[in-house]
């Protein structure tokens, strides 16, 4: 009975690859978790990837070779990622992958594309995707290191050294908390309290009391993800806190200032893309063009407003093709050998350069401090 | 020689394991393969518990992440063969469940079901929140078990799905095995004596009470091993693992293909294994089409889905 199974299963299969089969030039895979707790990240992220696959296919393809995308949605679970990493690998053939949502995912990922020697574009945070370097394993967003590096570096310039954090207990909050309690000391910064909220509490007002407590504070510091920053944000102004607050890239969306509302969230700063302030960028921005043509095609495409995670799956596709494009072959070991001399890569986080040592290739510049200012964002300059 | 009912269970599923990748058309097969064979052995120890002995347990991946965190966090802290942790994992959760099923499993009625949904919880959010040695929601990096290096320098080349998907093969029959066997025994007997009517089975003069909590157990040691094995073939756990909706997937994996028999139980793991894999295109249906069937598979064959459709082709015999 398990043969018939696996027979439908076959049916299936090979329907999806007819279907495919006149234009299987450049195989790329990708898992995204289209569904699922993260699917506010990798929602935007599956319809970036269809979205711009079509665009270049339209355009010709890359050296006139079209790219057959095989997207699987692995609902934020790690195991479900492992599996499709391993039929992307295994059974469609894929030449790379692009995917893992979350650190979870790309972590599952990683032993089976570093086995199959696939090059491997993570789109999650935690730094601990990339450092240790894996021959095979790259990534696009700015990592949690990064972001407290940026806030820390505009609290030493505002001349707070004494600061109160309020860190969600999800995965991204506690990773982001352990960076900045990390790097803290490099910018001469004390964390005088240090409390923390689970992702599903709905009144943090007793961790904001005893911050507010502690007299010597001079501004709070809130990693998070989802709904907790907001509710952080809301609570802050319902007890009259008048102290600077930052919050984290995590939620660098037009979606934040809605649920924590433009009153309260009036002064908030937090390290974020150049595509959340596309049109607010000089015209001589070498970031302009590329976010703007990225947030016009989106927007039209999808009526959904652009967002950073978006960009991320944008910026990983612009890393592969433009790797494509330089790879001697489309093997997959010279495709990993094209992503590692990527250089000067214009894309909505910022300008890539990788090198054997860093699979990442950002710097602190390419963060834009953001300020929230009558409902919309502003640049910190 | 007619074969016994166990003895062509047994010879069903070690063909089907030995045969199957006869038809695999690449390895992937091999990986989702030994996913189910994951999930069967977990569901087998379900089928102890629930099919044999009556009891409802909704906490079990608990014991899933007990068995997964152990191959993950005992060879970082105390320096353990992985495979030595698997072992020490079953341990702890045997351990584990005698404390929590001790005082429970004295009470009539849904006491278990509860205490066990709580304990569930409980392990996953301590897997999550204790950040500092569990590496927390963003989940932990497991050794490598080193066997698959072993039988390479034996000469038997494996690919790494071939190797679990040999590996989980052993495991699940050898599980199915000691299944059977304690199905027949006086234990078992006994077991099966309490579902009936606990009354009944006191009169007879059955510890109801100490059977009970040695089902729990024993299932627990089942699901804790299925957590080694999927910890050590992932390379990497998350408190997933331990969470609810696992707990309600393996209950519903045992009830969908038939919880009082070990291949039924082991063919519903199949079917919620696959299944996902074969939808990937109807991928926002896969919920809905999950719950049609379970609905229709509990309104027409309560026995579950392998015992009927046997029992209407018995029928249809005679």
């Amino acid at each position: 009975m398990r043969k018939l199974l696996t027979g439908v299963a076959l049916a299936s299969l090979a329907s999806l690859s007819f279907a495919s089969f006149a234009w299987a030039d450049i195989k790329l895979g990708a898992t995204v978790s289209e569904t699922g707790p993260a699917s506010f990240l990798g929602d935007p992220e599956a319809k970036t990837l269809k979205l711009m696959v079509e665009q270049i296919n339209a355009s010709g393809g890359i050296k006139g070779e079209k790219i057959k995308l095989f997207l699987y949605d692995d609902g934020g679970d790690p195991n479900k990622a492992r599996t499709f990493a391993t039929r992307l690998v295994e059974d469609d053939g894929v030449v790379a992958i692009i995917g893992g949502t979350t650190t979870g995912t790309s972590m599952s990922v990683m032993p089976v594309v570093e086995d199959a020697k696939i090059p491997f574009i993570s789109l999650a945070g935690a730094i601990e995707i990339i450092d240790p370097v894996r021959p095979n394993t790259f990534k696009t967003p700015h990592t949690d290191r990064m972001a407290c590096e940026k806030i820390f570096d505009d609290m030493k310039k505002r001349g707070y050294t004494k600061i109160g954090m309020l860190s969600g207990t999800d995965g991204f909050g506690a990773s982001m908390r352990a960076q900045c309690l990390a790097v803290a000391p490099n910018y001469g910064i004390t964390i005088l309290a240090d409390e923390n909220y689970g992702p599903k509490d709905a009144d943090m007002t007793p961790q904001l009391t005893n911050i507010r407590g502690k007299s010597d504070i001079q501004a709070v510091l809130s990693p998070g993800f989802g709904q907790g920053p907001a509710i952080v944000t809301r609570n802050y102004a319902q007890l009259g806190i008048t102290l600077p607050l930052y919050q984290s890239h995590g939620v660098a969306s037009n979606g934040f200032i809605e649920l924590a509302g433009a009153k309260a969230s009036e002064g908030v700063r937090l390290p974020g893309t150049a595509l959340l302030v596309g049109e607010l960028l000089a015209d001589n921005d070498p970031q302009k063009p590329v976010v703007m043509a990225y947030k016009t095609a989106f927007e039209k495409a999808t009526g959904t407003p652009v967002s950073t995670f978006g960009g991320y799956a944008h910026d990983a596709l612009r890393i592969f093709v433009d790797a494509v494009s330089r790879s001697k072959s489309t093997k997959p070991a010279d495709i990993r050998d094209a992503i590692e001399k990527t250089s000067g890569l214009v894309g909505t986080t910022g300008t890539v350069t990788m090198s054997p040592k860093d699979h990442l290739g950002l710097d602190l510049g390419s963060f834009r401090m953001l300020e929230i200012k009558n409902g919309g964002w502003v640049l910190v300059k | 020689m007619k074969l016994s009912a166990k003895q062509a269970s047994l010879l069903v599923l070690a063909v089907l394991i030995v045969l199957s990748p006869f038809f695999f058309p690449s390895g992937y097969y091999f990986r989702v393969g030994s996913l189910l064979f994951v999930n069967g052995l977990a569901v087998v120890g379900i089928v102890i518990l629930t099919g044999f002995a009556g009891q409802i347990s909704l906490g079990h991946a608990g014991f899933v992440g007990i068995g997964a965190y152990a191959c993950a966090l005992a060879p970082a802290y105390l320096g353990l063969h992985p495979a030595l942790s698997a072992v020490l994992g079953a341990v702890v959760s045997g351990a584990t469940a005698y404390l929590v099923g001790r005082p429970i499993l004295r009470l009539k009625g849904y006491y278990l079901a509860v205490a066990s949904l709580g304990f569930g919880i409980l392990v996953s959010m301590v897997l999550a929140n204790e950040a500092r040695w569990t590496g927390g929601p963003d989940g932990i990096k497991t050794p490598d078990l080193g066997l698959r290096g072993l039988l390479a320098d034996m000469g038997l080349e494996l690919t790494n799905p071939q190797f679990w998907y040999a590996l989980s093969g052993l495991a699940l029959l050898i599980g199915a095995w000691l299944a059977l066997n304690l199905r027949d025994s006086p234990t078992g007997r006994a077991l099966r004596a309490l579902h009936g009517s606990e009354v009944a089975a006191r009169t007879v003069g059955i510890d109801v009470a100490q059977a009970k909590l040695m089902a729990f157990v024993v299932s627990a040691v089942y699901a804790s091993a299925s957590g080694s094995l999927l910890a050590l073939q992932n390379r990497f756990i998350t408190p997933d693992v331990a969470g609810y909706m696992h707990s309600i997937e393996l209950v519903t994996m045992a009830v969908l293909g038939g919880a009082g028999s070990v291949l039924g139980a082991i063919f519903g793991a199949g079917i919620l294994t696959l299944l996902p894999q074969a939808l990937t295109v109807f991928q926002n249906y896969e919920q809905i089409m999950l719950g049609l069937v379970m609905m229709l598979v509990m309104v027409f064959m309560r026995q579950g889905l392998l015992p009927s459709v046997l029992g209407l082709m018995r029928g249809r015999g005679e």
